[in-house]
């Protein structure tokens, strides 16, 4: 149980963040399904994340000028999808791909929340002591 | 989050022109004139995506619009049929550019795109209500 209560959500909190993003993302993909040489954009989730957490899989940064993982993406973390197969206007959204991540978005988001209730429901409990 | 709504009701919208355009195409599939500049041409939305509204706030996520509407430059189908009343005065009818086939798949193109906006739009609206409920 954390003692301090600006971090009692820990880690959810963020990944609440980062999929409210990255559902926003996700929608601009498929309503621009049909746009000629729009580009599609994603959120790598586990590197966002691990790199919040501090363990990140690539190289660490050990300086305040070293490009750390994000880096890569832009500030925040949006990257362009590698189209699957080629289309004639420059389109690169495949919106079966772009429906299967929103959807599995939705359900993430919602086990993070259920991850956020539990959490409050153990602090209420142990403030009223029943 | 709040973003989701606008994105896809602009998603939306732009379909919706796009089927009112395919329906004003299908209408006119079979409408004659006597003249070529009389005659009806197949016309198309033109959808861009809202680059400009992304360039002023940090959001990437951009909604789309229909910049404009374009009239197809193909060839008119001409035919002769001098017992027509709309023939000229060689005894030929122009009828307009449409392609009916092509309209009827971009139609269901249209359709398919709307459908999935307006699923976004619910998730969207679920996602929403549960985070209002949280703690409860």
């Amino acid at each position: 149980m954390p003692t301090n209560l600006n971090n009692a959500l820990g880690i959810h909190e963020y990944a609440l963040n980062l999929q409210a993003r990255r559902a926003e993302l996700l929608s601009s993909n498929i309503a621009n399904a049909d746009t000629p040489n729009y580009k599609a954009q994603d959120i790598d989730f586990q590197s966002m994340l691990a790199d919040y957490a501090g363990k990140g899989n690539g190289p660490v940064a050990t300086h305040a000028r070293h490009f750390g993982n994000a880096a890569q993406a832009g500030e925040d973390g949006a990257l362009y999808r590698t189209p699957t197969q080629p289309s004639v206007d420059g389109n690169t959204v495949d919106p079966q791909v772009e429906k299967a991540a929103y959807m599995e978005n939705a359900l993430r988001y919602q086990a993070t929340l259920d991850f956020v209730n539990g959490t409050i429901k153990s602090l209420r409990t142990a403030i009223t002591g029943q | 989050m709040f973003k989701i709504f606008d994105v896809a009701g602009s998603a939306l919208s732009a379909q919706t022109v796009r089927l009112n355009t395919t329906a004003s195409n299908l209408a006119n599939a079979d409408s004659v004139s006597s003249s070529i500049d009389q005659t009806y041409r197949a016309r198309q939305p033109v959808f861009a995506a809202m680059l400009d509204q992304a360039r002023s706030g940090d959001q990437t996520a951009v909604g789309v619009q229909v910049k404009g509407i374009v009239e197809s430059q193909s060839e008119l189908r001409q035919e002769y049929r001098p017992d027509h009343p709309m023939a000229n005065e060689e005894g030929y009818v122009f009828l307009p550019n449409v392609n009916v086939v092509e309209e009827m798949a971009n139609m269901i193109s249209a359709s398919r795109s709307f459908q999935t906006n307006v699923e976004v739009t619910n998730t969207a609206k679920q996602m929403m209500l549960q985070t209002l409920r949280i703690g409860e």
